[in-house]
C-alpha cells in the first residue's frame, strides 16, 4: 500500500510538480547578477550552463552567436556560435576555452 | 475625445477594403504651415573601417550622446558623443542582434534595442552591459526549419514572446510598452522589472485594432501614441491600453516621438520607401509636429535623398523638440535637424 502511495505521489509530481510541492519552505537567499566581469567585447547570450571547479573558478557555457549555415553537397551544416568562458572565484574574466572548436554548436549544459 | 474616436471609426470603415495605397499614402491634412529648418551635414564621424547600413534607429541620452542602430553586414549599435565623434560599439556580436528595428534611451540613460530578427527587446545599462531581455530568439534549429523567415506563428499573443516587435516606450513609473509588431498587431505592457501586465490589440481597422503597429511613444501622463502604420493613423491609448483618440490626417506613421519637458509635442513621420510604389513615396516624406491633442503645429521636409529631404524616416529622436535626429532607410544615414519655428503663434494649422 505504502509503495502504491509513493508511486501515486511520483506520478503526481511528474504531472504537476509545482502543485505537488506547494508547501515547500522558502530558503532565504541573496542574488548577485553582476558577479561576472566580462570584457567589453564579450557578451553573454542565453546562459545554458554554469559550473565551478575545485578552486572556485566559474565556467559559463553560453549561446552567444548567430547561426551560420554552410551548404554542403547533400546537406546543410550549421553552427550556432556557443562559447565557453572561464572566470576566477571573484568573477574576473580569465579566458575563453575552445574558441571556434568543432563541437561547440548549441550549448546545453 | 469621443468625437475623435467616432471620426476615426468612420475613417477606418472607409479604408476597410483598401490596402495602403498610392492614394492613401498622401496625408489628408491641408494647408499645413511649413516649419523652416536646417540639416547639419555629416554630423556623425565614423572611423574609417565602420560604415552605416540602413539607418534604422536613432536616440540620444541625457548628455546628448547619439545611439545609432543599423542594419549593416551585421546589425550593430554605435554610440557617438554630442559633437558626433565616434565613442564605441555596443553589443558587438550580441546574440540578440540580427535585424535592427528601434533604439530608445530611457530617463535613466539605459539603452534599449528592439530587434525584429531575433524577436527580442534588450536593455543595456549606460555602461553598455545587458541588464534585461524580453522575448526569445528562436533556437538555431527552429530558425533553419523556418528558413522562409516567417518565424513563429502570428497572433500567438504570448506574454513573453514577440513576433517581429517594432518599438519600446516607458511611462513615468518605468512600466515598459512594446509594440508587437509585424505579426501580432498588439501592444504589450510590462512592469519596470519586465513582468507581464497585459496586452491589447488585434488585427483590424476599428479603434483599438491595429495593422502594423510600427512605432510607439509615451507622454508624461502615461498615454501611449501608436503609429498604426498600415491603417494610416496614430492611435492614442491610455495607460491601461484602452483607446482614447485617433489622428488620421498625417499619412502613414512610420516613426513617432513625444518630446519631454513641460510642453510636449508629438512628431510623426509620413514615410513610404521609394523602392516600393515610388509614386507614393514621392508624395510623402514629411514630418509633422503636433500638439498631444492632435492639433497640427506644422510640417517640414519632403521625400528625397538630398540634405533636408527624407528618405523613409524610420525613427525620430526629439529629446530637444527643436533639434531632432532622424534615421533613414533608403538613404543610409542619420540627419541632425534644427527646427526654426516662428516665435509668434504656436497653434496654426488645421486640427484633425
Amino acid at each position: 500500500m505504502k509503495r502504491l502511495l509513493q508511486l501515486a505521489i511520483a506520478v503526481c509530481a511528474c504531472a504537476a510538480p509545482l502543485v505537488a510541492q506547494s508547501n515547500a519552505p522558502d530558503i532565504p537567499y541573496d542574488a548577485n547578477a553582476d558577479l561576472l566581469k566580462l570584457p567589453d567585447n564579450i557578451h553573454l547570450g542565453e546562459a545554458a550552463g554554469v559550473a565551478t571547479n575545485s578552486k572556485g573558478h566559474i565556467f559559463v557555457y553560453t549561446r552567444s552567436g548567430a547561426a551560420h549555415a554552410t551548404v554542403g553537397s547533400s546537406r546543410t551544416f550549421y553552427k550556432a556560435g556557443s562559447r565557453l568562458l572561464e572566470f576566477d572565484q571573484a568573477g574576473k574574466f580569465l579566458r575563453e576555452i575552445g574558441q571556434g572548436v568543432y563541437g561547440f554548436n548549441f550549448a546545453q549544459g | 475625445m469621443k468625437r475623435c474616436l467616432t471620426a476615426g471609426a468612420l475613417a477606418a470603415g472607409l479604408l476597410l477594403a483598401a490596402a495602403p495605397s498610392f492614394a492613401q499614402s498622401k496625408a489628408k491634412a491641408q494647408n499645413v504651415p511649413e516649419i523652416p529648418f536646417e540639416s547639419v551635414p555629416n554630423f556623425l564621424k565614423f572611423p574609417p573601417n565602420i560604415y552605416l547600413g540602413e539607418g534604422i534607429g536613432v536616440a540620444t541620452n541625457s548628455k546628448g550622446h547619439v545611439f545609432v542602430y543599423t542594419r549593416s553586414g551585421d546589425t550593430r549599435l554605435f554610440e557617438f558623443d554630442q559633437n558626433g565623434a565616434f565613442v564605441r560599439e555596443i553589443g558587438q556580436g550580441l546574440y540578440g542582434f540580427a535585424f535592427a528595428h528601434a533604439v530608445r534611451v530611457d530617463p535613466q540613460d539605459n539603452i534599449w534595442t528592439v530587434d525584429e530578427g531575433t524577436n527580442m527587446v534588450i536593455k543595456f545599462n549606460p555602461a553598455g552591459r545587458v541588464t534585461m531581455v524580453i522575448g526569445r530568439r528562436p533556437e538555431a534549429v527552429e530558425e533553419l526549419t523556418n528558413f522562409s523567415g516567417q518565424g513563429s506563428a502570428p497572433n500567438s499573443n504570448k506574454p513573453y514572446s514577440f513576433n517581429r516587435p517594432t518599438d519600446v516606450a516607458w511611462d513615468k513609473d518605468g512600466n515598459i510598452f512594446v509594440s508587437d509588431g509585424y505579426g501580432d498587431n498588439r501592444v504589450v505592457k510590462y512592469d519596470k522589472n519586465g513582468r507581464f501586465i497585459k496586452s491589447a490589440g488585434k488585427q483590424g481597422t476599428g479603434p483599438g485594432e491595429l495593422r502594423l503597429p510600427h512605432t510607439l511613444a509615451a507622454d508624461a501622463q502615461g498615454n501611449i501614441y501608436i503609429g498604426d502604420r498600415s491603417n494610416a493613423r496614430v492611435q492614442v491609448w491610455d495607460n491601461d491600453l484602452n483607446p482614447k483618440a485617433i489622428y488620421d490626417t498625417v499619412g502613414n506613421p512610420w516613426a513617432v516621438c513625444v518630446s519631454p519637458g513641460p510642453h510636449q509635442y508629438l512628431f510623426v513621420s509620413n514615410s513610404v520607401p521609394d523602392n516600393g510604389d515610388s509614386r507614393a513615396a514621392a508624395q510623402t516624406g514629411e514630418i509633422y509636429k503636433m500638439e498631444l491633442d492632435g492639433t497640427i503645429v506644422g510640417k517640414f521636409g519632403r521625400a528625397g535623398k538630398a540634405l533636408k529631404e527624407f528618405s523613409t524616416v524610420h525613427e525620430i529622436d526629439c529629446r530637444n523638440p527643436n533639434e531632432l535626429f532622424v534615421s533613414e532607410i533608403t538613404d543610409w544615414r542619420v540627419q541632425k535637424i534644427i527646427l526654426k519655428p516662428s516665435p509668434a503663434k504656436s497653434s496654426a494649422g488645421a486640427a484633425k
